[in-house]
């Protein structure tokens, strides 16, 4: 059967006839109050392709992330997810839309009432009503298991440290098999050996799932590990756009003292 | 303004000393932000019922989390109501047979306890107390939940949190305030004539036939159900306070004095309104 979705897609596609981007981000605009975050953003991002977004602190990373998802209404610009503009779009028709989407929270955002294993299916047990009890807990260990939680199941997220609150966060987002990740700092406050095992195993989902992802980061070193391209944020603006060498090669004041002091 | 009000703000004017003339100005910023702040709340109040109402009646209906809500609010309330409505039944029991034997009047002692418990004290102190129960926990969940950014990720998983989150307490609580209220009666009935029969020997029939004895079902039930409007009041403004949280562990502090404060006062407020408007429409 169709679902809204399908059917907002298919009305759409001719407009987007011959784009292969998934995410396609236009003139963005944000402000809070006096402070301008976002001024005029432009980005895309394709089918299996994974783009980065560096910048300092306070530069609008994930308020851009909030802005995709719907979190945030922007001021002015265009989202659109597979060619449909969703920038102020309806809470349910924007729930349609977001079934698509995975979101990792910067600091995993775990329902702390509930077992790993349940915020794992908390998803899918609102979305997913025709899989049955025992199918749906086997999607969850599936899911588990594939991020290396798979003994931590019946855990709080309190009792389980920051790397694998992380971990079970990706797990959860990617319970609804979406097209699109968005990743809030996946390795900020994990130790470098966590930080390693939480970019390989981004690099393996993307491998297998090949989704249309954005991750936000401060790491370059994890940036240039997970990412086809990266993008610099300064002001509200995208600095510079392109491959690690890109940047590399930029002559820009800006590109370079980012590379050399991180 | 007359020159010497120009004067005086300016702090020229011999007589008012220039700190006076300072904070007058100051003084008037705090006026308009105290005022914007009213607006802006009750304005953002009636966003949050709007989206809360229409997420209430529209599927799907999240029956779970109802149940769930229901147990939290009246099951795990009742004790603390029952405990309460028994303590003051004693209470109103002891003051009234003093002032009514004061007067010789001591045979109106039975519809003095039923009306008194009922009528009165009953439905505003099961208002009172699951305001403080209640509105502190559930502002304080949501909260924290709002300031974890689990709402955030409730959202982030297409679910509506108007819908599972407010929608489900706040009618939990319109359910289970007139069944508080029952309790709440019931063991204050049977305390206060415990109470008395210690004192001076009454039988629970004569009791019960005295006290009873002409009321009407109009007289008690509207009392009764009007508490469905103390947990209307309850739920939204404790919900609202909780979503709207900002600002980590100061904030959810906040949220949760400003939600028990706030319903009392407005549950009290609600209490003078449908006082007068029982007595109007039903004589």
């Amino acid at each position: 059967m169709a679902t809204t979705y399908d059917i907002a897609m298919k009305q759409t596609e001719p407009q987007q006839e011959g784009r292969a981007a998934v995410i396609v981000v236009e003139n963005l605009r944000k402000t809070f109050g006096i402070h301008k975050v976002l001024d005029g953003i432009n980005l895309s991002v394709d089918r299996g392709e994974t783009l980065a977004v560096l910048g300092r602190s306070g530069t609008g990373k994930s308020v851009l992330l909030r802005l995709i998802i719907g979190l945030e209404t922007p001021d002015s610009g265009s989202i659109y997810i597979r060619g449909q503009n969703i920038a102020g779009l309806a809470l349910d028709r924007m729930g349609e839309i977001r079934k698509k989407m995975g979101f990792l929270f910067q600091h995993a955002a775990l329902y702390d009432s509930l077992t790993v294993a349940g915020n794992v299916a908390f998803p899918l047990e609102h979305h997913r009503k025709d899989m049955s009890t025992s199918e749906r807990g086997d999607l969850v260990r599936q899911l588990l298991v594939e991020v290396g939680m798979g003994g931590s199941m019946e855990k709080m997220p309190s009792d389980i440290s920051g790397g694998m609150q992380k971990r079970v966060g990706l797990a959860r987002a990617l319970a609804l098999e979406p097209e699109i990740l968005l990743l809030d700092e996946p390795t900020a406050g994990l130790d470098p050996i966590s930080s390693g095992e939480i970019d390989d195993l981004i690099l393996k989902l993307q491998h297998e799932r090949q989704m249309a992802s954005i991750v936000v980061t401060h790491d370059l070193h994890s940036a240039k590990t997970i990412a086809n391209r990266l993008a610099l944020l300064d002001k509200g603006n995208v600095v510079i756009e392109g491959t690690f060498e890109d940047l590399q090669e930029s002559d820009i004041e800006f590109v370079r003292q980012f590379l050399k002091q991180s | 303004m007359s020159d010497h009000g120009v004067i005086a703000v300016e702090g020229i004017h011999p007589s008012i000393p220039k700190r006076r003339a300072e904070a007058m100005p100051s003084a008037a910023n705090s006026g308009v932000k105290l005022m914007n702040g009213f607006f802006e709340w009750f304005g953002s109040l009636g966003i949050f019922c709007w989206k809360v109402l229409r997420a209430a009646v529209t599927p799907p209906y999240e029956w779970r989390e109802l149940i769930r809500q229901l147990d939290e609010v009246g099951s795990k309330s009742f004790p603390l109501i029952a405990l309460a409505g028994a303590a003051i039944g004693v209470v109103i029991s002891m003051e009234a047979r003093y002032s009514l034997t004061r007067f010789g009047a001591k045979s109106m002692f039975p519809a003095t306890l039923v009306y008194s418990v009922i009528q009165v004290m009953g439905p505003i102190m099961t208002g009172l107390i699951v305001s403080g129960r209640v509105g502190a926990g559930m502002g304080a969940e949501l909260a924290s939940m709002k300031v974890s950014e689990q709402i955030d990720a409730i959202e982030a998983s297409a679910i509506n949190p108007y819908r599972l989150l407010a929608a489900t307490r706040i009618l939990a609580c319109i359910l289970m305030l007139p069944l508080l209220t029952l309790a709440a009666d019931a063991t204050g009935l049977l305390t206060g004539w415990f109470a008395q029969t210690l004192v001076e020997p009454l039988s629970f029939h004569q009791f019960v036939e005295n006290g009873f004895h002409g009321a009407t079902f109009s007289a008690f039930l509207p009392q009764t159900f009007k508490t469905a409007v103390y947990g209307l009041i309850i739920g939204t403004i404790a919900c609202f306070q909780g979503m709207r949280t900002r600002g980590g562990a100061e904030g959810v502090g906040r949220a949760v004095t400003n939600s028990v404060v706030i319903a009392s006062l407005f549950v009290i407020l609600a209490d003078v309104v449908l006082v007068k408007f029982i007595l109007v429409v039903f004589p």
